[in-house]
């Protein structure tokens, strides 16, 4: 089933919202029509506005009691036919790892908000972070591909909701909005158009809903109660449903056919956005909240006359190799600004040539410029340090940030 | 070829049940389905969920409607949310003790809570059988299991009480060895609208009774028939005689 074009329930035009209002928008405006979650600091507001929003629009909300049940609910609505959704944060995140298995193995669209909070643990709930992102990738055991996006301001949270639902449908496979506290809480104007384009899982009279006649393709999905008699099960499964716990071929070929459909269409879900990299020396790759302090300061230093770009994640798995890997062949380092201890640096630095240089911070606050100022001025030669004299010479606008 | 009254209800294909000798969950497994016969329910319109355990193959794969093996656990969440965005599907929960009601209490209490038109069917045969018979949270004081070799020193869960006190609106009990009875109540519950539970008594000879002197199948289910007495029957008996007795019946409404 190709896309198609759907009306948005919400007012089209400018709306002042916070990340997480316009988070719940984007998956009401993509279709989402159940939501289960449970209450978790700095998520919540999500859930709150779906409570609000979803009885509006036909669609069914509650509250569950703990976040595995959250995710559950979500799963066993998504194969009763439903866009489905739930939001979370660290500590809640940690607790949906099995069910986000599930949701890989079972091929079942769903969509994982992680308003990610300064971890690990309950670390500290009303601050920022960025820790989740391996977790992301690895938090459930086996070997199975997840989709995760990266948002990095109001406008995104609502639009790679939109996109998150989009993708989940059409690939079958959970899709994780891996947003931060900071994105979260931000309050600034987005846009919602009259209409969204949207794909929607594919269905097949008859058809196996497990199995594909293509190596990595992409199964039709019924729904309950339609007469097709699913099977669904977490055990490994043959192309129809039914448990086949011992047998080697169908599991390699299952585990080989998710991981693949993810990583061969790799294409259709990457999105990147270049800033000033065509003739740049140094750049920056960042995601999320840390990319808006990362043009800062590229804005700033090309005033100065600094080679200096920024490659933006919008996708995080599955991972951008070929944009990382490009911007990697033509500068001489990579900084890698991220609220963490380097979990994409680890990334970059696989697919990279290039010399990189993680700048991690874990200490429950947003990465300012000066933090990425100072390791750019280290190795980026002598226009910093002029800029330096002038900046302390000539005070203007915006450069008292920088010393 | 021997004609299986049921064949009708189970899914094309499916040959011999998984079960043991001896095992409960195959009368269990027929009573579900001869309550469904009866009820004259659409196959096509029910989905059975379960979770992890011998029970939860009760339904899957071998009923042929919709049927959803989820995680350890979490059948009854899995179940709400399907039951909360298609409310016509009849939705019915057959999984074992230590899912519903040890990794997955936490489930049971609030789905009974919500009052969700959920149809639980939990055969208990008081033990972890798929794992090897370890103590189960329903596993009688005293009884020897692979991890209480000395006995169980802790107190077993009253299911029947403990979802009755958090808001179950239809709550049974009965044993493999009460078939009418158990079919007739599996059918008010599909008729009943709300939270409904049945617990239902079903041996595990191979790891609970192989400890505990109940090993041979005719054993057991002769044990069973014994000690499954109903409310009535209860009354006159004194609490030495209680002790070894599962009062059966039906306790909400």
């Amino acid at each position: 089933m190709p896309s198609k074009w759907i009306k948005v329930p919400f007012k089209s035009g400018m709306h002042y919202l916070s990340g997480n209002e316009a988070c719940a928008e984007g998956a009401i405006a993509a279709g989402c029509r159940f939501y289960a979650g449970y209450p978790i600091t700095p998520s919540s507001e999500i859930m709150e506005r779906m409570a609000v929003r979803l009885p509006h629009v036909g669609g069914v909300f509650v509250q569950m009691e703990d976040e595995i049940a959250s995710l559950s609910a979500v799963i066993g609505a998504s194969w009763a036919g439903a866009q489905a959704m739930t939001a979370t944060s660290g500590p809640g995140f940690s607790l949906m790892q099995e069910a986000i298995g599930y949701a890989a193995f079972t091929e079942t669209p769903c969509v994982v908000v992680d308003v990610q909070r300064a971890g690990p643990c309950t670390g500290q709930a009303t601050r920022v972070g960025s820790g989740d992102i391996m977790q992301a990738k690895w938090g459930s055991h086996g070997d199975y591909q997840v989709i995760a996006l990266s948002p990095w301001s109001v406008q995104e949270m609502y639009d790679l909701t939109v996109r998150a639902f989009s993708l989940s449908e059409r690939f079958r496979a959970p899709a994780l909005i891996m947003a931060d506290e900071a994105v979260g809480h931000l309050r600034e104007n987005m846009f919602a158009s009259a209409r969204v384009e949207i794909w929607n899982r594919k269905k097949e009279k008859g058809g196996s809903p497990f199995g594909t006649e293509e190596e990595f393709g992409i199964p039709p999905m019924p729904s309950f109660g339609e007469g097709e008699r699913l099977l669904v099960t977490g055990s490994t499964h043959d192309a129809f449903g039914f448990r086949k716990t011992d047998d080697p071929e169908i599991h390699a070929k299952l585990t080989s056919r998710i991981n693949g459909k993810i990583l061969k269409n790799r294409d259709r879900m990457v999105e990147t956005e270049d800033y000033f990299l065509e003739d740049c020396e140094f750049a920056l790759i960042a995601y999320g909240f840390t990319a808006r302090t990362g043009l800062y300061v590229v804005r700033q230093l090309r005033k100065e006359g600094v080679k200096v770009g920024m490659l933006r994640l919008k996708t995080l798995w599955p991972f951008p190799e070929k944009p990382v890997s490009d911007v990697g062949k033509k500068v001489k380092k990579l900084i890698v600004p991220e609220m963490n201890q380097g979990q994409i640096a680890g990334e970059v630095k696989k697919y990279s040539c290039s010399d990189v240089i993680p700048i991690g911070q874990t200490n429950g606050e947003v990465i300012r410029p000066e933090k990425i100022f100072e390791v750019l001025k280290r190795f980026a030669g002598p226009p910093i340090v002029k800029r330096k004299t002038k900046v302390r010479s000539n005070p203007h606008p915006g450069s008292h940030e920088v010393e | 070829m021997m004609v299986r009254a049921m064949e009708k209800y189970l899914r094309p294909g499916i040959q011999e049940t998984p079960f043991c000798p001896g095992c409960g969950h195959g009368i269990l497994m027929g009573s579900v389905l001869r309550a469904v016969d009866e009820s004259g329910l659409d196959m096509k319109k029910m989905l059975f969920v379960s979770g992890i355990g011998c029970a939860a193959w009760i339904p899957s794969p071998h009923f042929n409607g919709d049927t959803l093996h989820t995680l350890h656990g979490r059948a009854l969440a899995f179940a709400t949310g399907a039951k909360l965005f298609s409310p016509d599907l009849c939705v019915v929960v057959i999984s074992g003790d230590g899912d519903l009601s040890s990794i997955g209490g936490n489930h049971l209490i609030h789905a009974a809570r919500r009052g969700i038109d959920l149809k639980v069917i939990c055969a208990n045969n008081m033990i972890y059988g798929m794992t090897g018979g370890q103590v189960a949270s329903t596993t009688p004081k005293d009884v020897i299991t692979s991890t209480t070799p000395g006995g169980n020193p802790y107190r077993p869960f009253d299911l029947c009480r403990l979802v009755k006190a958090a808001g179950a609106t239809y709550v049974a009990r009965y044993a493999v060895t009460q078939p009418v009875a158990l079919i007739r109540s599996i059918k008010k519950a599909f008729f009943h609208v709300g939270f409904s539970f049945i617990e239902v008594i079903s041996p595990c000879p191979t790891q609970f009774g192989k400890r505990n002197r109940l090993e041979r199948p005719e054993e057991v289910i002769r044990d069973l028939i014994e000690r499954a007495i109903l409310e009535e029957e209860a009354k006159g008996l004194t609490q030495e005689e209680l002790r070894e007795k599962i009062i059966t019946g039906e306790f909400v409404p």
